[in-house]
């Protein structure tokens, strides 16, 4: 089995438990998206570069994500809606321990 | 006024394709673009990022793929209205549409095609309550004319290319340039960074980081801006100008309003036959339209702009032949004058 299950809370609040391949080198931007979890255009709109944010999650429950980059870091810098707990979805590739993962999808723009 | 065949909307990568193909077919064409130069997305966003799926090419930068398309239909010499966003169009009469931008530009032409990529990018406004009272009384999102701000104070917020890029230009500008940044590093192209650096050190740009903007001040005009130095009390900096630079974000804008069939925030065509909208002689290719199986890939978008291409030389000839031509067999002839061709065969007898 490489699929992980994670919940997602999108922009209106509702939770949304979904079950993700690791194996396809997907991040978080692309599950949303390809969940249909935000509407097309407020998602994902630099392509997964971490030029824009509009990718940003709160990470409610965090199985033990990979550190920041800097390039992640510096966009969040600049992002509105930052929270403590803020990441780039673009930047969280699906892995095995990321199961249980809980995030809500952050406002856009 | 300006009349051509075509109408481009959007000079994105599928947009100037487009040029390439009508050329071919003896159509011209003209190409809006709110932003000031030409690249849609590939300029704006990651010039100098490469793209591995552009077929012949295993990696361009998105900057020279740009330069690469403008060298490849110059010879078909089409006309641009750049920093203008279309607003509306008309139908005049069987033959020709009416688009005006928000400039009052005033395009006639035969068929219109919206290459639009992820929308206008409209800038990213910053979050405080009575922001639009300001709005071009001394708050500006774009440095059009930087004549504007001689020996003007002026406070630029941001941390990306564009807010050291200004700040360093009107440095030379402006009597005086502070530099706001919610962090300490900024994420510009590293000779940027450094010539801010330099500035400063020489006291001719200040530099307030880590911190923040949180209010304007002003009684009709901007006067004075507060910034929140972290771990510090807010105070004021008078100021004639407050600058903020937090990047673009695409919107579909006032094509949204055209009557168009849209969905998830794109524009539906007919993908069988020549992706044309609801609207008899608009199409939509590239980006910015949806179809069963869509892909957002430039290579898409380059053989959507041929397809409408041919629909549109259908239109404006109804009835004419006309045969798909190899450009290897029949050369490209274009609008100036000029010819690339093959190279003949040599014929020769070999003793």
């Amino acid at each position: 089995m490489s699929d992980i299950n994670i919940k997602i809370t999108d922009r209106e609040g509702v939770t949304h438990e979904v079950v993700a391949p690791t194996d396809m080198s997907m991040n978080l931007m692309e599950i949303i998206r390809s969940y249909e979890l935000a509407e097309e255009g407020t998602i994902g709109v630099c392509g997964g570069m971490a030029m824009c944010a509009s990718c940003q999650v709160y990470v409610i429950s965090d199985p033990g994500l990979e550190p920041m980059g800097d390039e992640e870091d510096a966009m969040l810098g600049e992002a509105f809606h930052v929270k403590e707990n803020s990441r780039l979805g673009c930047q969280l590739h699906m892995a095995m321990d990321m199961e249980g993962l809980e995030v809500e999808i952050a406002p856009y723009p | 006024m300006i009349t051509t065949d075509i109408l481009i909307i959007g000079a994105g990568p599928t947009g100037l394709f487009a040029v390439f193909e009508a050329g071919l077919l003896k159509m011209k064409c003209h190409i809006i673009d709110a932003l000031p130069q030409p690249g849609g997305q590939l300029a704006e966003l990651y010039p100098k990022k490469p793209i591995f799926d552009i077929p012949g090419y295993p990696s361009v930068n998105a900057g020279e793929l740009v330069d690469n398309l403008i060298e490849q239909i110059k010879q078909f010499q089409p006309g641009f209205t750049l920093g203008e966003t279309a607003v509306s169009y008309t139908k005049v009469d069987d033959e020709w549409f009416e688009v005006i931008t928000n400039k009052g530009t005033v395009h006639r032409c035969k068929a219109i095609a919206i290459a639009g990529g992820l929308g206008t990018f409209e800038p990213r406004k910053p979050t405080m309550e009575n922001i639009a009272d300001y709005e071009e009384k001394g708050l500006e999102y774009f440095v059009k004319e930087p004549e504007h701000f001689r020996n003007k104070k002026v406070v630029i917020a941001g941390g990306g290319d564009s807010a050291l890029d200004w700040s360093v230009f009107l440095s030379n500008v402006a009597s005086e340039v502070t530099l706001i940044h919610r962090r300490n590093e900024f994420r510009g192209a590293l000779d940027s960074v450094e010539k801010v650096q330099e500035l400063k050190n020489q006291g001719k740009i200040k530099l307030i980081t880590p911190a923040e903007v949180t209010a304007i001040k002003g009684d009709g005009k901007v006067e004075a801006i507060t910034v929140a130095v972290d771990g510090q009390d807010p105070y004021d900096i008078e100021t004639d100008y407050y600058i903020p630079l937090f990047g673009l974000t695409p919107k579909l804008g006032e094509i949204g309003n055209w009557g168009l069939n849209i969905e998830k925030n794109a524009i539906v065509v007919n993908n069988a036959l020549d992706y044309q909208t609801n609207i008899s002689g608009i199409y939509a290719i590239g980006d910015i339209n949806t179809y069963p199986g869509k892909l957002k890939l430039i290579l898409c978008g380059f053989h959507e702009a041929t397809l409408m291409c041919q629909s549109v030389y259908n239109r404006l000839n109804p009835g004419k032949k006309f045969v798909l031509k190899y450009t290897t067999v029949s050369g490209v002839d274009g609008f100036d004058g000029s010819r690339k061709e093959a190279e003949k065969a040599v014929v020769k007898k070999i003793d």
